[in-house]
């Protein structure tokens, strides 16, 4: 993220942003951008509204146009009413728009954002999540980072999954569940330990420590079918295969920090 | 995508007029990047003067009040200082220590905070500045906040009748080169520390000696020979001579121009450093 919002040099490998080198041409690929960086850098000296027009400044607004993109975006972020108010009693909710909100005074055509909701609460994350949403569809590119599947799954066209710095899988979140899992994950606890019938079945199957994941397609159909092959699981439940599976089976189960 | 941003809170015409084309590639040009760093300093600033001048002018005003009057009142022979008032001697002196012990200070904490702990620079890279304009609206700005807070002491020195030329006018930009000269190399250094361990030595065993032996007390000629070698090679005791000079009018054309140079030399090398340290500090 940091390469590619052209502060860090590149390590290795090639970089072109807007067709431009973020080593010789860092300043006209930042006025085309916006970045939303994972802890908030807020100015805690200016209210609201001035972070929004002293950064618009530097971007080369008039004083009057930056002061009509800050309104404007003070609207977009919710936030009007706070306007005067210092940054630091807003809530993380707030501030998080609030840096999204200064990420596009510039009207950017690219806008970074790492691990825009970490942190939040989920009427905060689901506001942003609607008001990035608006945002793609006016047509601005959103390149974001995040941990959540939820979020990746709302927001993203295109996702990379990245395990230990390399790229496992491209494709949009659909090709990727239909690639690496099945359309359902049959869910199923046993109080005896998994019977060996179910391995008989031939279905993929994932041994957790409390349950069983069992890969199909038609989880009703699966789940009758065991039924009548003497397969009793004490709880049963069937869901649709998320992105969250679709990590966990690129990535593995074990905590790799 | 170019026309995505004007539709894009609720589209309000001045800002859809307003807006930079981008295709065109309109960039703003390196001298208003600082300028807008400046001016983002200048607005932080309003809410935070008041404070700050009244806690800059409180040191001077006291070291003139108690060193100047209160310890020249026990001096009966100043034959060496080329004045017969100490408090005169004093006063112009003080004004150029303390910027440099000011500036010392807001090379320290205040620059490492901005840098790392609240983020403040860091997010002015994601617009079109670059860390050494970064680097050098930083030493700028301290140059002008100190200029400033000196300004309304030499007004203080007046009150008491202890300015003497109306070059003094001139005193408060030099004691803000002075300050500069020391922000400068000192928040290269802190640009490239990762804590402020060792922030506090620094501060008493660097500016405190410096601030004592800079000739605004007593002549350097006074000092152990080792010890004012130390005084005429930082810029400390180049900017007490000039302030002096300025404010009594005793101008020594040839060796002010040296002070002035060294205070320069200072500051240039400092500023060059800090570019450095800055980069690598933001770029990390």
């Amino acid at each position: 993220m940091k390469m590619v919002s052209t502060v860090s040099p590149l390590t290795e490998g090639t970089l072109s942003i807007f067709g431009r080198s973020p080593d010789r041409e860092g300043r006209e690929i930042r006025q085309r951008m916006g970045v939303v960086p994972q802890e908030d850098n807020l100015d805690q000296e200016l209210t609201v509204k001035e972070n929004l027009v002293i950064y618009a400044r530097y971007f080369g607004l008039s004083w009057s146009a930056a002061k009509a993109r800050a309104d404007e975006l003070l609207e977009f972020a919710q936030l009007a009413d706070r306007a005067d108010a210092k940054v630091d009693p807003l809530s993380g909710g707030m501030k998080r728009r609030l840096t999204i909100a200064r990420s596009l005074v510039n009207e950017p055509e690219l806008v970074l954002l790492d691990e825009p909701t970490t942190g939040l609460d989920p009427q905060a994350r689901h506001l942003l999540w609607e008001r990035l949403y608006r945002l793609k569809e006016q047509g601005v590119t959103l390149l974001l980072t995040t941990h959540y599947m939820d979020e990746a799954e709302q927001l993203s066209d295109r996702l990379l999954v990245m395990d230990q710095g390399k790229i496992v899988a491209v494709g949009s979140p659909t090709e990727l569940i239909a690639e690496h899992v099945t359309k359902e994950v049959l869910e199923l606890r046993f109080v005896d330990g998994t019977p060996t019938e179910l391995n008989a079945l031939g279905h993929r199957t994932e041994q957790l420590p409390d349950r069983v994941l069992v890969y199909v397609d038609d989880g009703d159909a699966a789940l009758s079918h065991m039924y009548n092959e003497g397969v009793h699981p004490t709880g049963s439940l069937i869901r649709r295969a998320t992105l969250e599976d679709v990590f966990l089976a690129l990535t593995g189960r074990s905590l790799n920090e | 995508m170019s026309d995505a941003g004007s539709t894009l809170p609720t589209g309000s015409t001045p800002a859809v007029a307003s807006r930079p084309s981008f295709a065109a590639g309109v960039i703003p040009s390196g001298r208003s990047s600082l300028w807008h760093f400046l001016e983002h300093q200048f607005s932080r600033y309003r809410t935070t003067w008041r404070p700050t001048i009244v806690s800059g002018l409180i040191s001077p005003v006291l070291f003139l009040l108690t060193i100047g009057f209160g310890l020249g009142s026990q001096i009966d022979d100043t034959s060496t200082l080329g004045t017969d008032d100490y408090a005169a001697f004093v006063g112009p002196g003080v004004l150029a220590a303390v910027a440099m012990l000011q500036g010392g200070q807001l090379g320290l904490w205040p620059t490492l905070g901005a840098l790392k702990w609240e983020g403040t620079y860091q997010a002015v890279l994601s617009t079109p500045l670059t860390a050494t304009e970064l680097a050098t609206g930083h030493i700028l700005w301290i140059g002008f906040r100190i200029t400033v807070g000196s300004s309304l002491y030499v007004f203080v020195l007046a009150l008491f009748g202890l300015v003497t030329s109306p070059l003094a006018v001139l005193a408060p930009l030099v004691a803000g080169m002075v300050a500069m000269s020391f922000a400068a190399p000192v928040s290269a250094f802190s640009a490239s520390r990762d804590s402020d361990e060792g922030f506090s030595l620094i501060s008493r065993l660097i500016f405190t000696p410096l601030f004592l032996f800079s000739g605004a007390f007593f002549p350097v000629s006074q000092l152990p020979v080792v010890v004012s070698w130390i005084s005429r090679v930082t810029p400390a005791w180049h900017g007490v001579e000039v302030c002096r000079h300025l404010i009594n009018g005793e101008l020594d054309p040839l060796n002010d121009l040296i002070h002035v140079v060294v205070i320069l030399a200072w500051i240039l090398t400092g500023w060059l450093v800090a570019r450095r340290t800055f980069t690598n500090r933001l770029s990390a």
